[in-house]
This record gives structure tokens, sequence and C-alpha cells, in this order.
């Protein structure tokens, strides 16, 4: 007969541990699990998004009832077990059950301190702890106002946050002058709090509550040990929790502040063993999921019978701010004493502040703010015990300014045995394997499989690195972000239904993909807009209402309702009869400024929407056409003068500037697209910040992609070294092209090769040889077909009505024009 | 004074646009035709910074400017979401075809 195992506190730690035993040992015992809570199990860190509007009950489940019936497990939810009978084995529940156990396992978690202020039990009093709590506040929002959360540290801040999204005024209480003060120093407290003060978040430090106030058993207030007082309707109290270990104490088991337990997670009775936030072991409690889930798995390894269940023997534990827009890591010891030294880093006008606590050449502590991205290299080197004497000059910068290569962002550099996600204890190597071994596509299925990213998610990136690097040209990325309010599906999902099932109108794809409104939104209308055109081109109609007003006209609005006329002067050389046109045109129709741009050409500004028609047709009888300077289109070709004229030219970079510009002009783009040529590496056209950018070397030409110059600079990355002028242009054009079919509508080169990586489209420009022709092909068609804008919006007439008024009212009213 | 203007006719705006109305009492009015075809008339600047929102992206029964994506509900000229604001309302009306607008403001703000 099978044994009988009991689990009481249907929670993180205690399911985990089912979880990883039935994996092992699905045969051994009949499991009976009991819930006080009247759900399934479900991830209690997400209460916080959830609070905060950014996630829905639903998505936080872990485990379906379904799931317990799958897996043969009684589950009986909604009821506490009240007595443990060791004698007799049996434990009994509030609805009177008994049943009898061989393994007993507890795990109960915590109970939120509720610390008992006169009015603490009035109505609108709640602690943040579980669902009931988060439903409670949630509807609170709906009909009050103002709220009180008394207590400062991460869970108070992420229920102040929730309220505040939620509507709400929020005001946070706390003993302290320093908010986290687990967690943070005064100082990185302080630039915490003047962050959340400008997400509107008020604060009371150093403040001693004396007692909540109400009215006919409702809140009403807050008053203070120094005679002030706030009114509220809503108190929040989330000043700490306490293990919860009344019945485990009942029943004799050995407690002090948690129930003690020793390396196996066994209890003073051996037949049962505790797992969780009510557990203390070796004179440590813990309140974060990483080391519960890691007492989980040597707990597993001892029910399922294992000869070597390894040992817990306690975790360095690290902590994240859950609050959208603050990155916030910390980890360890963060004050240090006599015998430690502090790195520190600030730059406050970034908001970055970034310490370290050394002792003997060892991390003990770590403080991040505004960048944490190297907060789990950190933890490694804290948890390695790594001796840092030969990085310490560097360790701040991160783990890039190491080696040069490695970024703790960059997975395909990890080695196998480091751990992506801390939650669950995934090692890269788990990832890789899983991936093989099971086919998987998503993110989503990696996170059923390896539990990886499940919990508190913030390492989701990382897996979804990992998933690309291992799938390489397989991945399909999938970006969870929904394109719009009008769907659920996301701009990669909406792009591959276009392609798959051949959606060539707007209409149809509102309609095929069930959009909540016929005619979507501005963001949804301009990407499908390009989607369709990018997949069907000889299908789509293009409807010029679903642009922005700048592609519609072919010239950028200003601030004033103008418009700015830049016209194409290709690689940037000019000439007297180019020059001597505009300079007309700008006196004939009175332009009050012209400008050269920083794209190397001439903008007129402040051109009358009216006479835009008249403009583009005095400068195309000086054969200029558009310069797509209000387009996501290729804008400029920047060169240098290179080897015509200059010392240290190499190459022709004018005349390879002035043939791509040629090749590539008036082709819609996900994003603006931009091209430079340099004629010798001091690369004068600065084509390393460019889309696409060129290089002329001795020996030919360098081309390099993914730059960009604008909000976050980013250096190209080398795609490959050609020889010859076709070689470039059809390197040109194939990775245009790529750029157009697989980037998101919006993403510039830049993101998007950050997203796919360099070595994938190496794979494809590089390496594949046909499909680089084919691409460049499609290109050159797609390109063939286009005819300059403006020259089009002359001869056809079409929109027309753009530039003239439907009627003119005069004081006699009579139509004018 | 309400009387009302033959302005032209609804086929004269292309359907998800707009024109404008010039006139010299009221300055610039856009005229918008949405796709289930109704017509709306809004005074031609944005409460913001004074964008001219015939220019904006007609969806749904709204308008979203173009210069900083403030988005107005045709019907009442008032700006949606976190946004506060309105911009003035003229009465249209419809007859085979043909828009008429009058010139009384509903709205100013
Ligand atoms: C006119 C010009 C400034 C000038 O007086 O020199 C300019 C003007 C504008 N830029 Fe720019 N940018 C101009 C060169 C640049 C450059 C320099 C360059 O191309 O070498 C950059 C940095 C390089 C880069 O793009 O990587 C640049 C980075 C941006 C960005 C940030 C893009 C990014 O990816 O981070 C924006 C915002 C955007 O596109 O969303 C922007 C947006 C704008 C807009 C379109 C803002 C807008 O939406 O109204 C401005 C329109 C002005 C107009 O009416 O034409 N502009 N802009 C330059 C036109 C070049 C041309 O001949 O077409
Ligand atoms: C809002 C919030 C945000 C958090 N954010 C993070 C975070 O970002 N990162 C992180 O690592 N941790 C976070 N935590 C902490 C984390 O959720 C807990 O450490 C973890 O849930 C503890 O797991 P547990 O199984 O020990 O306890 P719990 O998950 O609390 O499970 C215990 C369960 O036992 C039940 N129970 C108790 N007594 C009985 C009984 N007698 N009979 C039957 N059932 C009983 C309880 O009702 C409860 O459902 C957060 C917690 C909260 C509340
Ligand atoms: S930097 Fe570009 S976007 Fe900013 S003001 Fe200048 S032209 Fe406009
Ligand atoms: S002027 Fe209309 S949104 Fe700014």
């Amino acid at each position: 007969m099978k044994e009988k195992l009991i689990l009481i506190g249907n929670g993180m730690a205690g399911m985990k541990t089912i979880e990883e035993l039935i994996a092992k040992a699905p045969d051994r015992y009949d499991i009976t699990v009991f819930g006080a809570e009247p759900h399934g199990n479900y991830n209690r860190i997400m209460l916080s998004p959830v609070l905060a509007g950014e996630k829905e009950l639903h998505e936080i489940m872990i485990n379906t009832t379904q799931w317990y019936q799958d897996n043969n497990i009684q589950l009986s939810i909604g009821n506490p077990v009240e007595k443990i009978d060791r004698a007799k084995k049996q434990v009994v529940a509030k609805d009177g059950t008994t049943v009898s156990y061989d393994k007993l396992m507890l795990a109960t978690g915590s109970d939120p301190v509720i610390i008992p202020f006169p009015g603490h039990d009035l109505d609108g009093v709640v602690a943040f702890r579980d669902i009931k709590d988060v439903e409670m506040m949630v509807a609170a929002a709906k009909s009050s106002k103002k709220a009180v959360v008394i207590g400062g540290g991460l869970l108070g801040l992420e229920a102040a946050n929730g309220l505040l999204k939620r509507g709400m005024e929020v005001t946070v209480v706390h003993l302290m002058d320093i908010l986290m003060e687990r967690q943070l120093d005064a100082v990185s407290a302080a630039m915490l709090k003047s962050e959340l003060e400008e997400q509107g978040m008020k604060f009371l430090l150093g403040a001693s509550t004396k007692s909540i106030l109400g009215e006919n058993g409702k809140v009403t207030g807050v008053s203070f040990k120094d005679g002030s007082s706030i009114d509220v309707d809503l108190v929040v109290m989330a000043v700490g929790v306490r293990p919860s270990i009344a019945l485990a104490k009942d029943a004799g088991l050995d407690c002090e502040r948690g129930i003690i337990v020793d390396d196996l997670m066994v209890t003073s009775d051996p037949d049962i063993v505790a797992v969780g936030e009510c557990v203390e072991h070796r004179g440590d409690l813990y309140g974060l999921v990483a080391p519960l889930y890691e007492q989980g798995r040597v707990l597993a390894n001892y029910l399922a019978g294992d000869k070597e269940p390894g040992a817990y023997t306690g975790s360095t534990v690290s902590t994240r701010l859950k609050v959208t827009g603050i990155d916030l890591f910390s980890s360890g010891d963060i004050n240090g004493d006599d015998n430690t030294d502090e790195i520190i880093f600030r730059d406050p006008s970034r908001s970055v502040y970034k310490k370290l606590i050394i002792r003997n050449n060892q991390i003990q502590g770590a403080v991040l703010l505004g960048d944490a991205a190297d907060g789990l290299w950190y933890l490694d080197l804290m948890k390695q015990k790594t001796d840092i004497s030969d990085i310490r000059d560097t360790l701040l910068f991160g783990q890039s300014a190491i080696g040069g290569e490695a970024s703790s962002s960059n997975t395909a550099d990890m080695p196998m045995d480091k751990e992506i996600c801390g939650c669950n204890g995934v090692k890269k190597q788990t990832i890789v394997d899983t991936i093989l071994a099971k086919g998987l596509k998503t993110v989503e299925e990696v996170k059923a499989f390896t539990k990886a990213a499940s919990s508190c998610g913030s390492c989701v990136n990382l897996v979804e690195g990992v998933l690309a690097d291992t799938l390489g040209g397989e991945y399909v990325a999938i970006s969870l972000k929904p394109l719009c309010g009008c769907t659920k599906l996301s701009s990669d999902d909406v792009r591959d239904e276009i392609k798959q099932n051949k959606l060539t109108t707007h209409a149809a794809t509102y309609k095929s993909l069930n959009f909540s409104s016929s005619d979507g939104c501005p963001t949804c209308r301009q990407a499908i807009n390009y989607y369709i055109h990018a997949l069907w081109p000889a299908e789509h109609k293009e409807n010029p209402q679903s642009r922005f007003i700048n592609e519609r006209v072919h010239a950028n609005i200003q601030k004033d309702g103008t418009y700015s006329v830049i016209p194409r002067i290709f690689g940037g050389v000019t000439s007297p009869d180019q020059l001597r046109a505009i300079a007309d045109i700008v006196d004939k129709y009175s332009i009050p400024e012209v400008k050269f741009t920083g794209g190397q050409r001439l903008t007129m500004l402040g051109v009358k929407k009216e006479d835009l028609p008249k403009v583009w047709a005095d400068l195309g009888t000086h054969d200029m056409v558009s310069g797509h300077a209000y387009g996501k289109a290729m804008r400029t070709v920047k060169t240098c003068v290179g080897d015509k004229w200059c010392r240290f030219g190499t190459q022709s970079s004018e005349a390879m500037g002035v043939t791509l510009e040629e090749l590539t002009w008036n082709v819609w783009t996900p994003h603006k697209y931009k091209l430079a040529v340099s004629g010798c590496p001091r690369n004068c056209a600065e084509a390393t910040i460019k889309d696409f950018g060129v290089v002329g070397v001795d020996s030919g030409w360098e081309l390099h992609v993914g730059g960009n110059g604008g909000i976050k600079v980013r250096e190209t990355d080398l795609l490959v070294k050609v020889e010859t002028t076709a070689q470039v242009e059809e390197y040109a054009a194939a990775f245009m092209q790529f750029y157009r079919k697989e980037a998101r509508y919006l993403e510039r080169t830049a993101p998007f090769i950050e997203r796919v990586g360099i070595d994938y489209v190496k794979s494809r420009i590089v390496e594949d040889e046909l499909g680089r022709k084919k691409l460049a092909d499609e290109f050159k068609k797609a390109h063939k077909n286009s005819v300059d804008p403006w020259k089009e919006q002359i001869a056809n007439g079409e929109g027309g009505h753009e530039f003239t008024p439907l009627y003119t009212v005069t004081q006699n009213k009579e139509k004018v024009a | 004074m309400n009387s009302w203007i033959n302005i032209g006719r609804i086929e004269d705006i292309p359907r998800q646009g707009s024109r404008v109305v010039k006139t010299e009492s009221s300055g610039d009015i856009a005229i918008f035709r949405t796709v289930s075809d109704s017509i709306y008339a809004l005074n031609n600047k944005c409460p913001h910074k004074g964008g001219p929102i015939s220019e904006g992206i007609v969806h749904g029964e709204q308008i979203t400017c173009p210069l900083h994506n403030w988005t107005f509900d045709l019907a009442t000229g008032e700006a949606t979401g976190a946004d506060k604001g309105a911009t003035g309302h003229y009465p249209i009306k419809i007859e085979d075809g043909e828009i008429y607008l009058s010139l009384s403001v509903d709205y100013v703000q």
C-alpha cells in the first residue's frame, strides 16, 4: 500500500515541494492537501501586479483544481486544519474531516502582523497577504479616495503603488526615517522616496501611529503620537509577518520564532516535516520564494526516498521591488561595518545609485537603484564567495566591463551552470536541455516546463534570450505586450496572422482577429497598414487615413501646423542648380526658414499646407524628389568626401553613398532607416551609429548594421567585409528587406538586432547566400514599383482634398473656395 | 442666430478623414467623417497646444491630435482618458447627403 502524505497549507512552498515530489516519485504517496484559502494554489508574489491592475487573478493561478485531480491529489480548500494528533497520526480539519498520515508536511506560511492600535478592527483596515485582501482593496479603491499604508517596507510600497495606480491618493506612514531599511541605506532610500514621490506617492517618515479613527464602525482617519492626524477611508497594515506556528505549537513540536527543522526539513517529530515561511532553520527565517523553493527541493528529495537528498544549509537572498518604472535590487549586508569597504557610484541626474560592500575581497552586500541589470551577477559572486581583487576597479560597472564581451544580459555568453531564475533555482543548462528535449518554442512553454520566470518574473528577458540562442533562426520572438488596447494579440501575433491568413485589408484583419473596435485606434491602424504593405505589396491598397499625417501629406507637421519640406540630396552631394532652385522656392513662397539638417541636406521650414503641392511641383522641375524626412522609410545616406578629395581616403564614399541612396530610397520600413558611408576608418560620416553603415578600408568595404544615434545610442555590429560595389548593394538590399519583413512596426534596427541577435542576422544574410540573393531580389522588386510620392501626388491629384478647404464662410456666407 | 450653412456633400470628405471649413468669425472648423459616415464639426484647435486636430487619425467616434496624441470625443469635443480639456463643437445636420453646419457654438471653452 502507498504511504499517506498530508500537506497542511496550499501555498507556494508546500505545493512546490509536492510538484517536485510527484515528478520524482509519482506513485509513492497518497496525497491529501488542506488549504485555508478557498482557492487552488496561486503565485502570491504576483498579488502586487494584480493590485496595480497589471495582471488579472486568473493569470496568477499556479495549479488549477483540475491539476490536483489529474495528479490524484485530494484537495480540500477553505478548510483549515485545526488539530494535529501526533499519537494517532491524524489531522482534524475545520469541517470535522479526520485523515491519518504516515508523513505530515506543514507549510502554513505566515500571518500578517496587525498591530492592535485602537481601531485596528474597524471596517476598512486590511492587511496585504492574500487574494481576499487584494479584492477588498480593489473594491475600496472604487468607492474611496484616500488610503494610508502603514509600513514602508517592500510590501507596504508595493501596496501603496497598487492603490496609487488604482487612482487613490496614498500616504505611506513609516516609523523609521529610511524606507525599506532592511534593504536600503539612507542615500538609496532617499532616492527611492523621491522617485516614488514623482509618481504621486506621499510619505510620512519617522511617524508613529497612535490610533485608527472611525465612525459607525468604518475607518475615517489615522492619528499620530505627535498629535497630528489625517483623514482616510482605507488603512493597509503592512508592518511585517509572523510565522504561522500555532498548530505546530499545539501539537508540541519544537518551535522558536518558527517551527524548528534540521537540514532535511524534518521537525522534532521524525514523521513531520515543514517548509516555507513557517520554519526556522539554523536560527534563520526566510520570507522570499527563492530560499523556500531551495528548501522544497531538498525536502522533495528526502520524501521521495532519495539516498542522497542533499542538505539545505541556508540561503543568500536578494530583493527586488516590483514597482513598474523602478529598478531596485538589494542583497546581503548593505550597511557594512568597520571592517568593510564600500564602493559607491552615484549619478543623481540619471537616478542611478550602486553600492557594494566588500570584506576580505568578497562582496558582502549590494544595493542597486536605477540600473539593476547586474544584480544577479553580484549575487552570484556573493554566493560563490569569489575573490574580486582582480576586477575590483571595474566591478561597479558591471559584468560587461570585465573582459569586454560578457554582459549580464547577454545570455549567449553565460556559462551553462549560471542560474537564470533565482526564485526557482533554474540554471541555464536546465533550460537549454528542456527546450531541446521537449521541442519548446515559446517563453510560455519554457515557463511551464522549467518553472523559470514563473514566479517573480524578473528574469523573463534572460529566459527569452536563452530560448532565442538555443533555437537560433527558428525562434519566433513573442512579445507578450498587446499591440494596443483594441486586442490582446501582440504585434508579432498580428503580423503572423496577417501573413498566414492572407489578410489584405484593415477591415478583414479587425474582423478575423476579433479586435474590440471595427476601425481600431491610431496605433493598430498604422501598424496593420505597415504589415499588410510589407507582406502583401501587390494586394495592399493604400488607405491614407491609416497613416500619420506626415506620411499622408509627405511632409513633416510642425508645432504651428505648418510643414517642413526636405528634398532628397543624394549622398549629400548637391549642385548650383539645386541650391538656386531651393533659394528661389524659399523666396517665392515666403518660406520663413531654410536650414541644413543633421542629415546633410536642406530643410524648408514653415511651409503652409496649401503650398505643399506647388513647392513639390517646383522642386520637381529641377528633378528633386521627396527626402522622406517624414517617413518610416529610408531617410538619408550620409557620406564623407572620400578618396575623391581627402588625403586619407581609401574608397569612393561619395559615389557609394549616391549608389546606395538610389538603391534604397522610397521604400517603407518598420521605422526610420539611415545609412552612411565613410571613405576610411576615421569614419567622418559616423557610419557606426547608422542602421546600415559602410566603411571603406584598403581592401574593400566593411558593412555594419544596427547602429542608432538617437535616444539610446548603439554602436553597430560588424556584419561582413566585402570587396565590390555590387556586393555592397546586394547586402544593403538584403538586410533592408530582412528588416522590413521581420522587425516589429516601430522597432528600429538597433532594438531589432538586440532582440534577435547578430548571429541570427548573420545566419540569414551572410551564411545563407541563396537566402540573401532572394531577399535582395524581393527588395529590388518592392523598390521598382514605387514612384516619388510628391510626383505621384501632383500627377493624379489624389488626396488633393487634403490641401484645399472644404468651404470658406465669409461674413455674408458666400462660398469662396 | 442659428442658420444652417451648406458646406458640401458627405463624399467630399474621405471616410475616416476630415476637411477644414474656414470662417472669419470662428476660425478653422474641422469636419470629420467616421467609418460609419457620421459627420461631426469641432473647433480645429487642440486645447493642449493648439494643434490642428483635422490632421489627426479618426477612429471610432474619436480623433487623435497629430501633435501629442490627445484623443477627443467627436460628439462632445472633450478629451478622453487622462487628459483634461475640450474643444468647441458645432451642430451638424445632414439632408440628402448634403452637410449643413451651424456656427452657434454648443460649447465654448
Ligand atoms: C530636421 C532634423 C533636425 C535638424 O534640423 O537637423 C530632425 C528633425 C526631427 N527629428 Fe530627428 N532630425 C534630424 C536628424 C536626426 C539625426 C541625425 C542623423 O540622422 O544623422 C538623429 C540621430 C540619428 C539616428 O536617428 O539614429 C535623429 C534622431 C531622431 C529621433 C530619435 C530616433 C531614435 O531611434 O532614437 C527622433 C524621434 C523618433 O523618430 O521617434 C527624431 C524625430 C525628429 C522629428 C521627426 C520629430 C517629429 O516627429 O516631428 C523632427 C522633425 C522635423 C521636421 O519637421 O522635419 N529624430 N534625427 C534632422 C533631419 C535629418 C534629415 O535630413 O532627414
Ligand atoms: C504581496 C506580496 C508580494 C510578495 N512579493 C515577493 C517577491 O517579489 N519575491 C519573493 O520572493 N517573495 C515575495 N513575497 C513573499 C512570498 O509570497 C512568500 O514568501 C511565499 O508565498 C511563502 O510561501 P509559503 O508556502 O511559506 O506560504 P504561503 O504562500 O503564505 O502559503 C501558506 C498557505 O497555508 C495556508 N494555511 C495556513 N494555516 C493553515 C491551516 N491550518 N490549514 C490549512 N491551510 C493553512 C494559508 O492560508 C496559505 O494559503 C510576497 C508576498 C506578498 C504577500
Ligand atoms: S532634437 Fe530632433 S526632435 Fe528634438 S527638437 Fe531637435 S529636431 Fe525636434
Ligand atoms: S496640441 Fe494636440 S495633443 Fe498637443
